[in-house]
């Protein structure tokens, strides 16, 4: 046996244990992608899952006529001054006699959220009999009482709710006057700065709006765009410049795009901040690339031999890419359309400097309205410093999840369905 | 009526001129013996009709548009006795808005000399006149033009051409607005880096190391000047994103190699898609995920160990940011990895190389290249990349590159700087856009060489 041979022998041990270590660092970093996805949605879930569900604390509520200030319920006058906390304060000094001292008083009435009164009022405005009637009532509650009660023994410690307020939850508790319901006014409502009335449902309609404005543009402008490119466009440098810049677009950090949106639209066209109308441009020129991009791919992959066939049946260049080869290519355009809108849904950054941080409790209802979109809200309930929002803004990321997994899978399903192999 | 309506209004013109178009095109080809007897299928007799409806008003319109207000307000002015009539732009600009306000009824008609309601009186009356007029004009030319089209239908018109080259010249203004895009974001952020530059030396902020735009709010404050030095921001940002790249290439890297040399078809199909989630995720998942959860369990553990590090610490942002990017490598390395000919590994592996060692001496230096212009791309989108850092970075300019301190980034301060109350003159905002001059250069020059890398290296092997 030759020297060399023996050298390579016994270096084998070594070279095969390089070998699997090597093939272990590549297992440990897939392993850290997917371990960090893991995290990433257990801790949002775990910290969300508690928001879509409120607690209502059972109170026995007289609809007294003198309290409220109400002699006829058909008056609307009368309804809307009607004083209908005085009446659920009424109900919470009955249930807890000997609560007399100023700052107890205030302590009692914290347990019960601001937006009871409001339930209340749409009650009885339902139901005008109720007027004087005494029964039971659901009322929904504060959300320091709502951590409380969701909270485990080690976390009632931590509570912001003080020793007597804890005391008189816990009597709520015992005699089973609390109940955890579904929370329905996250999907109903705007924006509150009281956490147990706070609701994406504005956000939504506010990306909602944003998102057709962005569809409407960049679907036409970028197919357009890339057929133009594809097919009719001569070889010169001019269309060289024009790729040149798709490329370089698509890269251009996101927040630039703000900037473009705040120096152009607003100050130098003036239009107005913190509508969707002018984030769905700004969104549509930052998705735009992504869609010319994927487009331009798909129309590539229909076969010369189409476009031969079609013709010399005598149809014109025109006619051949509008009747045949789009048809073919729009599987991939509409995969790719996909992609780029789910991006647009998930941007913040640009928006933010367009003025779309802005607090909006009404729903907008069209385009021009004041508005932010999903992700801001986000950002916005992200920073507040109230310790009910993490929860919200936890349950806000999972709905924004919830939208793009199902966009992203509508875009492989399309593409699995219709695209077609050549 | 308003411009929504109008388009509205437009679209129902267009329809009914196609559909006009369309019944007159069949109608002259009965007598003829069939629509084969015309130059063009009635549809494109139709498209002419409805385009020349169409596209005459929306011109029209625009110009209209661009117009009108300038237009007014000059009227508006002109129309105040010439001693009251302001002379600097911002008395000007302040003038207008007094009267704009007085006619929308939001300042009290006798709030000012009665000069000022005449002109909001004068203001309100040409709006509506304007209004009016543009509705009326906007209608005529699309009715005049519907029946042009209508009016031209004959058997011998070449109406296809006409309605294609129309739709090629439309596509190639599509092609155009890529152009148009980075002109503005070239215009938008040049424009007010020249004139921030003309109140704060270009050798101050590029070199200076003291950061506080928020002392530059009033001009008799002590420190009137604000400091604009963006060292500071540099290095910060720099910072995060070097974190940010040093767990993002070598996880990226390694599992780009594993999925690509290594992995069963069915562990690829799985892992695959999953690790291209995490690109899928917004930024501001990204950022609540690192103020929240990363950056005090960073903290939590730096106590532990007897270190004390700042809860909005540089390094747990640059950790979720590696871990967003980590895609961007794989996605990028995986096309190169598998782009290297099969007759190389075959080659080496023939020789009696092992597979790691083929992967290390033959295909990585092959890839090399390509995996550059990956990782650049991946450090271009670090550092442009806004919400984690405004999220879970700080806010104050610390000149540092220990990653357990807060470190503030160029993107955090054009979000700071440009959201809230501003105006447009002051050194304060106009910050922002020589930031993001700073950011758009740097990024551009990083895709630029990343593009270019990246398309000779697939020359290389096709």
């Amino acid at each position: 046996m030759s020297e060399i041979t023996e050298k390579v022998r016994r270096s084998l041990a070594r070279r095969y244990r390089s070998e699997k270590r090597f093939k272990a660092y590549g297992i440990a970093s897939v392993a850290v992608g997917l371990i960090a996805l893991s995290i990433l949605f257990i801790d949002i879930v775990g910290k969300g899952h508690s928001a879509f569900f409120e607690h209502y604390l059972q109170l026995e509520v007289t609809l007294d006529r003198e309290v409220l200030g109400i002699d006829d319920v058909t008056n609307k006058e009368q309804l809307d001054y009607a004083n209908f906390s005085a009446v659920i304060k009424q109900a919470l000094r009955e249930r807890f006699p000997g609560v007399d001292d100023y700052e107890k008083k205030r302590q009692l009435y914290a347990l019960v959220s601001n937006g009871a009164s409001y339930n209340l009022r749409s009650e009885l405005i339902a139901n005008p009999d109720l007027l004087g009637s005494t029964r039971n009532v659901w009322l929904l509650a504060d959300d320091d009482v709502d951590l409380f009660l969701k909270a485990n023994a080690k976390g009632r410690e931590e509570s912001r709710l003080s020793d007597l307020q804890q005391k008189w939850v816990e009597q709520f508790e015992r005699s089973g006057d609390t109940d955890k319901r579904f929370n329905a006014s996250l999907f109903t409502s705007g924006d509150s700065r009281e956490p147990e009335l706070a609701g994406i449902w504005s956000a939504v309609v506010g990306s909602f709006f944003t998102m057709i404005v962005t569809l409407c543009l960049s679907l036409p402008i970028g197919v357009a765009a890339a057929v133009y490119l594809e097919e009719f466009a001569p070889k010169n440098r001019f269309t060289d410049f024009i790729e040149v810049n798709i490329n370089n677009l698509a890269a251009v950090p996101s927040i630039i795009f703000g900037l473009l949106g705040l120096a152009i639209f607003i100050n130098l066209f003036g239009m107005p901040r913190s509508v969707p109308m002018v984030g769905g441009i700004v969104l549509t020129l930052m998705t735009l690339p992504t869609i010319i991009i994927t487009s331009r791919a798909s129309i590539k992959t229909v076969p010369p031999s189409v476009r031969e066939a079609a013709l010399a049946l005598g149809a014109s260049k025109m006619q051949v890419v509008l009747h045949q080869v789009l048809p073919l290519a729009m599987p991939g355009i509409l995969t790719g359309a996909i992609i780029g809108m789910a991006q647009a849904l998930g941007e913040t950054a640009p928006l933010l400097l367009i003025g779309m941080v802005a607090f909006i409790v009404d729903i907008p209802t069209s385009p021009m309205d004041a508005a932010t979109v999903l992700p801001v809200q986000i950002f916005l309930w992200a920073g507040s410093p109230e310790q009910s929002f993490v929860a919200l803004t936890s349950a806000a990321i999972m709905v924004l999840l919830a939208f793009l997994i199902t966009m992203n899978t509508l875009a492989v399903l399309l593409r699995k369905r219709l695209e077609r192999r050549w | 009526m308003q411009t929504g309506n109008l388009l509205l209004l437009l679209v129902a013109m267009v329809a009914l001129a196609y559909y006009l178009g369309l019944r007159r095109s069949l109608q002259m080809a009965r007598p003829l013996g069939g629509i084969r007897h015309l130059q063009s299928l009635p549809f494109y007799y139709a498209m002419r009709a409805a385009l020349w409806c169409a596209l005459p008003a929306l011109v029209v319109l625009l110009a209209w548009l661009v117009f009108d207000d300038g237009i007014i307000r000059n009227t508006v002015m002109m129309s105040l006795p010439e001693d009251i009539r302001p002379t600097s732009e911002a008395a000007r600009g302040l003038l207008l808005s007094q009267i704009q306000n007085v006619a929308s009824g939001a300042l009290p008609a006798d709030a000012g000399p009665p000069e000022i309601a005449g002109a909001a009186d004068l203001l309100v009356r040409l709006q509506k006149i304007n209004t009016m007029a543009l509705s009326v004009v906007f209608v005529v030319v699309a009715m005049l033009g519907g029946a042009w089209g209508w009016v031209k239908i004959a058997p011998r018109v070449r109406a296809r051409q006409q309605v294609e080259k129309i739709l090629r010249v439309l596509f190639m203004l599509c092609a155009l607005v890529a152009i148009l895009t980075t002109v503005g974001i070239v215009m938008s952020v040049l424009f007010e880096s020249i004139r921030f530059f003309s109140q704060v030396s270009p050798i101050n902020f590029l070199f200076g190391l003291d950061w506080s735009p928020q002392t530059a709010l009033r001009a008799d404050q002590v420190a009137a000047e604000g400091a604009f030095g963006a060292v500071p921001l540099f290095t910060g940002t720099l910072l995060i994103s070097a974190i940010a790249l040093m767990v993002a290439v070598p996880v990226g890297l390694m599992s780009a190699i594993y999925l690509a040399e290594y992995a069963g078809a069915k562990v690829r199909a799985v892992a695959k898609p999953l690790l291209e989630i995490l690109a899928g995720v917004p930024t501001v998942v990204y950022g609540f995920f690192a103020a929240l959860t990363v950056a005090p369990f960073i903290r939590d553990l730096g106590e532990s160990i007897g270190l004390s590090v700042a809860s909005e610490s540089a390094l747990a942002a640059g950790l979720v940011m590696g871990v967003m990017i980590i895609p961007f490598v794989s996605s990028i390395s995986d096309d190169v990895i598998t782009a290297v000919p099969q007759v190389m590994r075959d080659g080496s592996l023939g020789l009696g190389a092992t597979k790691s060692e083929t992967i290390r001496k033959v295909i990585f230096p092959a890839a090399l290249p390509g995996i550059m212009g990956g990782i650049l791309l991946a450090a271009s989108r670090a550092i442009g990349e806004t919400m984690i850092v405004v999220m879970a970075a700080g806010l104050a300019a610390n000149l540092t590159v220990n990653p357990l301190e807060a470190v503030t980034t160029v993107t955090v301060q054009i979000v700071t700087l440009l959201t809230g109350d501003q105006e447009f003159d002051s050194a304060k905002t106009l910050a922002a856009f020589a930031l993001g001059l700073m950011l758009f250069i740097t990024t551009l020059l990083l895709n630029v060489v990343a593009l270019h890398i990246v398309k000779k290296y697939r020359e290389q092997y096709e």
